[in-house]
């Protein structure tokens, strides 16, 4: 479970890096999104792992539970990275229909529409 | 509990989706309350800063959860002075963007402001980690809005950049906060702080990481070498005024790093001993002089006020990456000194590229051109660190707490070559833009094909434009006419950092009444 969880993560990021080199804004945003995924994912295990547990503490008798803060905090952070991929999205949208397009970098000389 | 603590952070949040929703189609309303909440936003927050004063931490416990569950706001002296420092920048920058009528060339540009402000003072308020996350999250929404106002393919092309590195880094804070939360189970700064005290050194490979992609994620904010790609592009492509408002973003990042490495990694924790200091001091020279050669480089007025503000802030962090109470104390001054020269600076580019466009090269005379030099030259000084203005101060001071380092060559050379460079590089702008104009007019123009194709319309009120300058001018001139209180502040400011387990108390026995 830990190998294939961790597994995950780093093939994940190891994609969405790739992708964010790329020059296009689509491959970019593709990235930037794994990347969350990948976040997403790490930081549920930040509460260790533990599969099919209540995430809530009994007083009466030592059982285990799986941490609620990991989930509250992916809560927001989902919530978060979609708001920004809907962001940037309507971003590079605007900016290849007003240059006609889509590269990332910006080459021309300054200037040229101030 | 003291609820003007949380005031600041509520009334931007409260107006800016009043401003969205009830008055959208009112510009005139729209100004009426920014600037009103403008104003009520600097009495708020000279009233915290007065109960600062006497060295009391405060704590406000949202939704009354004690002190390591909930989320706690936290004012100690140094969050009151950056809420003050937020606001007293916003007024006149709200004004100017008023006067320049830039708030209307483009939709919802108050409401994002005051967003702009709720996420910017939530993060100097904040003693949670995670919250920190979201208001760093709040403020970058409401710049990326703010960045591309008014639109135009290269400033939404700018944006896009813009967006890209700011969400890769909020992605690697979310990967640091992760990992502190892995290794401590908290994240509350002030339980951080216990904790990672705690730790036994030899297990703890985990949690060096966090603190150096902690650092990495505020180097991105600050603008530090080799992570700084961002700025002069960005800023230099925002709308100016906005521009001058983001001054305050690179400090939140300097704010950020300066909290975490004094209260939680602090110089004498034995798990991160050195380990920020060391890369944080040679990055920040490499920065002052990669803005100082920018200054030298930049072909158009924006990027040169953009490479400044790099330059600035790396002469800021290495005062902050010393680490030593009397560094601080120079960081802060040179802090307030830098927002507000660097904001003035923006606001006389905007001047300056209304009337003539951005390049600096000699063009016919621009209306005002007398006035405008002139808030140019006194803005340059400040900026440069030439007396009399507290430039030079801040300058000083910084200097005189790098003595004891054992880097101090190297600082030294650096922080006087680089104000060198500086000042060079905006001599030069000046003159070709002020002076080398006039040689211009007074000859017949050589190149008819050449107009100048800018409208060169002054701005609907510029009586409002400069008063907003004039009073970014005279924060400065109170910074240096006051600087022996000032620096007093600063370092009573400092000692409250230096001495974290006040703070740690105030937070953690909140939750114990």
């Amino acid at each position: 479970m830990e190998l294939l969880l961790a597994t995950a993560v780093g093939v994940l990021t190891a994609s969405g890096i790739y992708l964010i080199m790329r020059k296009r804004t689509f491959p970019v945003i593709l990235g930037l999104s794994q990347l969350t995924y990948a976040v997403n994912v790490f930081l549920f295990a930040t509460g260790r792992l533990a599969i099919n547990q209540p995430p809530i503490l009994n007083k009466y008798a030592e059982v285990p539970y799986t941490d609620p803060l990991p989930q509250a905090l992916v809560l927001t952070a989902i919530v978060i990275s979609f708001g920004m991929t809907a962001v940037i999205v309507m971003l590079a949208l605007s900016a290849y229909l007003s240059s006609r397009n889509d590269r990332i970098d910006l080459t021309e000389e300054p200037g040229d529409d101030a | 509990m003291n609820h003007l603590i949380i005031a600041p952070v509520v009334l931007p949040a409260m107006l800016a989706p009043f401003i969205i929703m009830v008055i959208r189609h009112h510009l005139d309303l729209q100004r009426v309350f920014s600037v009103a909440a403008s104003v009520l936003l600097l009495g708020i927050s000279f009233a915290l800063m007065g109960q600062s004063l006497g060295g009391e931490i405060q704590t406000y416990e949202l939704g009354d959860w004690p002190a390591p569950f909930g989320i706690v706001l936290v004012l100690d002296r140094l969050s009151a002075l950056m809420v003050l420092l937020t606001s007293v920048l916003a007024l006149p920058i709200v004004l100017y963007a008023i006067g320049s009528g830039w708030d209307k060339r483009g939709r919802h540009f108050h409401a994002l402001f005051h967003f702009q402000l709720m996420g910017v003072i939530g993060a100097f308020l904040t003693g949670d980690a995670f919250n920190l996350f979201v208001f760093f999250e709040v403020l970058l929404i409401a710049s990326y809005g703010l960045m591309t106002h008014a639109g135009g393919t290269r400033r939404l092309r700018a944006g896009v950049q813009y967006v890209v590195y700011n969400l890769l880094g909020s992605t690697l804070f979310l990967f640091a906060l992760g990992t502190l939360y892995a290794v401590t189970g908290t994240l509350n700064m002030a339980d951080l702080a216990a904790r990672v005290a705690e730790m036994p050194p030899e297990d703890t490979a985990l949690l060096r990481v966090g603190a150096v992609l902690l650092l990495l994620v505020f180097a991105v904010k600050a603008a530090l070498l080799p992570l700084h790609f961002w700025l002069p592009l960005s800023y230099a492509n925002a709308p100016l005024p906005i521009a001058a408002l983001f001054a305050i973003m690179t400090k939140v990042g300097a704010y950020s790093i300066l909290r975490m490495y004094t209260l939680v990694f602090g110089p004498e924790v034995a798990v991160t001993q050195g380990l920020v200091g060391e890369w944080l001091l040679p990055a920040a020279m490499l920065t002052l002089a990669a803005g100082a050669i920018g200054i030298l480089g930049s072909r158009d007025i924006g990027r040169l006020v953009a490479f400044a503000a790099v330059s600035s802030m790396g002469t800021l962090l290495i005062a902050v990456g010393l680490f030593t109470p009397a560094s601080t104390t120079a960081a802060l001054y040179y802090m307030v000194h830098s927002t507000f020269a660097t904001a003035l600076m923006f606001l006389v580019a905007d001047m300056v590229m209304e009337r003539r466009g951005p390049e600096i090269k000699p063009r016919t005379p621009m209306p005002q051109s007398g006035l405008i030099a002139s808030l140019f030259f006194v803005g340059a000084i400040a900026l440069a660190g030439m007396p009399p203005l507290s430039g030079f101060m801040g300058k000083l001071l910084v200097l005189q707490a790098s003595w004891p380092a054992p880097e101090r060559a190297a600082i030294w050379a650096v922080v006087l070559i680089g104000s060198f460079v500086t000042i060079v590089g905006l001599a030069r702008a000046g003159s070709l833009i002020f002076w080398k104009s006039h040689a211009i007019a007074a000859e017949p123009d050589p190149s008819p094909q050449d107009p100048p194709e800018i409208d060169t319309a002054p701005e609907p009120s510029p009586g409002l434009t400069f008063s907003a300058a004039f009073a970014l001018l005279a924060g400065l001139i109170a910074l240096t006419i006051f600087a022996g209180p000032a620096t007093e502040f600063a370092s009573a400011t400092a000692e409250q950092l230096f001495n974290p387990d006040h703070y740690i108390n105030a937070v953690l026995k909140g939750g114990e009444k």
